[in-house]
């Protein structure tokens, strides 16, 4: 490629980067506004639509919800999720394709479907607009995201370390407390923090399960954006990034040292 | 107790059992999630008895024929656009420093874990009427009436690949992280100018994640309901929307035969997708 080329190429990918980033950073300082409508630049500093938010219990409430929701989930996926990426990639039996193809499938389902089937089920077990519907259906859609992250760093532990356990005289389960469990810790807490973050964000399902009585967060902002585009929605959303970013930066930081570790452990 | 030993290293070779494993997980799936999804698509051929009215009615209807062809149109602009900016992003990040690389994945990543509505809502705040841009345009003098921008087709494909770009981007670049770089270098010392070296090597090279990547896209884009329902017009109804809006009338039959068509394009186009890729390389922590 010549220098112009070159030049081009890089102004082009800074772009796409800023047309990536841009709309997500620009809510942040209208978060901020003094203003009483979303103009940019802000006319002055004020935490207004913090405090609108904070002492609205339409607002709080839903916020507290979607926390609980999403730590049940996150509870509830894990438990089941570890110990079938376990299965998965360490068995061998009949069916372990569909069993895996069942598991994720709510990535590539479209979203309407499973939130229609299970309002379709749920109305009938009188679950609809109780929080415990919300913690059954976000676990199916959160499920795979833990099955695929315990499974990436499964594949990558030294079985020849589980053996040496057995071999020792350790019992399987104390081999896996011992030994597997510390190695694949990281991926079990990356999988928590994005079914985490898939509950805590889900609106298609709440769309049809939360009734009037169950309202997750996303379900409130939802209806607020319908109606009007305050900025107390802009600063639900910067909560909301800096939530996410965090979190995911934090799971990022994790894998990468455990996967430093392992591998000077490996080097030694 | 030596073959005590040996006995319990050959159990653990597959530790107690994987189907056991996992077998609470399948239970809970198939109870709390198949069970009532088929549940919901069998009311399509089923109402006092078996019937394929609902079909008959369905596939004569003209909204649901044009929703279907808006769904498509959209899908496929956006599946491109996708494409055409994924590409540069992908090659720029298999070229540069890993470290480099690592840390503007995590850039990519974020928007990817961003709510939907986050983003959304971003949008709206950008294109609205006295929106950002609009406002930005009025005052630099470069037009004199806000320009109609939300509850456009323009709108819902901006907002839309803004969403799915990160799709694309991922398997790309995975395909063109593991590619054997010595061809292209070969093709450059053998005298090829950059665009034949882009158009012989490195895109038929690339073609695996290209393919996987617009399958993916696709697939995710023909089922999208929040984007377009809150950024797009009247002229921009989507497959989904048209069966949430049936749902909330109770009108299950037509809701649940739609969701079969819906699903079963999805499912047809995907089987494409897992010939080249596995879909746990796209969630997986980003190398």
């Amino acid at each position: 490629m010549g220098a112009v080329g070159r030049i081009a190429f890089y102004v082009l990918v800074v772009l796409i980067f800023a047309y990536l980033l841009f709309p997500i950073l620009i809510v942040i300082p209208l978060s901020f506004s003094s203003g009483k409508y979303l103009t940019f630049p802000p006319p002055g500093f004020s935490l207004q639509w913090y405090v609108n938010f904070f002492t609205r219990s339409a607002w709080t409430d839903s916020a507290w919800l979607s926390i609980w929701v999403g730590l049940l989930v996150t509870v509830l996926s894990t438990l089941l999720g570890t110990p079938a990426a376990i299965g998965l990639v360490r068995g061998n039996f009949v069916g372990k394709r569909l069993v895996n193809a069942l598991i994720l499938s709510p990535v590539i389902v479209p979203g309407i479907i499973v939130a229609i089937g299970l309002y379709f089920a749920y109305a009938s077990y009188g679950l609809v607009g109780r929080p415990l519907a919300l913690v059954l259906g976000h676990t199916a859609l959160a499920v795979p995201f833990v099955v695929i992250n315990v499974s990436s760093t499964l594949y990558g532990v030294d079985r020849r370390l589980e053996y040496a356990a057995l071999s020792l005289g350790a019992s399987p389960w104390a081999t896996f407390r011992q030994v597997t469990l510390p190695l694949i810790r990281p991926g079990i807490f990356a999988g928590a923090v994005f079914a985490f973050i898939t509950s805590f964000d889900e609106l298609l399902v709440a769309l049809f399960l939360s009734g009037t009585t169950a309202v997750t967060l996303p379900r409130r902002m939802w209806e607020q954006i319908r109606f009007d585009i305050d900025p107390t929605l802009a600063s639900v959303s910067t909560l909301l990034i800096t939530i996410t970013t965090s979190l995911m930066v934090g799971a990022e930081l994790l894998r990468r040292r455990s996967e430093r570790l392992r591998t000077a452990q490996i080097g030694r | 107790m030596l073959s005590r030993r040996s006995s319990l290293g050959a159990s653990a070779a597959r530790l107690p059992s994987g189907s056991l494993l996992a077998a609470p997980l399948v239970v809970y799936l198939l109870v709390f999630y198949a069970y009532p999804v088929l549940l919901m698509l069998s009311r399509s051929v089923y109402e006092k008895g078996w019937t394929l009215q609902v079909f008959a009615k369905l596939l004569r209807d003209v909204v649901f024929w044009r929703v279907m062809q808006i769904t498509g149109t959209i899908s496929l602009i956006v599946t491109i656009v996708c494409l055409v900016l994924a590409y540069p992003v992908a090659l720029f990040l298999a070229r540069c420093k890993q470290s480099t690389a690592n840390l503007l994945i995590i850039l990519v990543l974020i928007p990817f874990w961003t709510s939907i509505l986050v983003r959304t809502y971003a949008w709206m705040v950008l294109l609205g009427r006295r929106g950002i841009i609009n406002n930005l345009l009025v005052d630099t003098g470069l037009i004199d009436h806000p320009l109609t921008l939300l509850n456009t087709r323009l709108a819902v494909c901006v907002a839309m690949v803004h969403v799915l770009l990160p799709f694309m981007v991922l398997p790309i670049y995975s395909t063109l992280k593991s590619l054997d770089w010595r061809l292209i270098r070969a093709a450059e010392g053998l005298g090829a100018r950059p665009l034949a070296v882009f158009r012989e090597v490195l895109l038929p090279l690339s073609l695996p994640g290209i393919s996987a990547g617009c399958i993916l896209v696709f697939t995710l884009a023909i089922g999208f309901y929040i984007t377009p329902a809150l950024v797009g017009g009247p002229g921009d109804l989507m497959i989904s929307i048209l069966i949430g809006n049936q749902v909330n009338i109770l009108d299950w039959p037509p809701a649940a035969a739609m969701a079969v068509v819906l699903l079963v394009v999805v499912l047809i186009i995907f089987a494409g997708f897992t010939r080249i890729m596995r879909i746990e390389k796209i969630f997986q922590g980003q190398r």
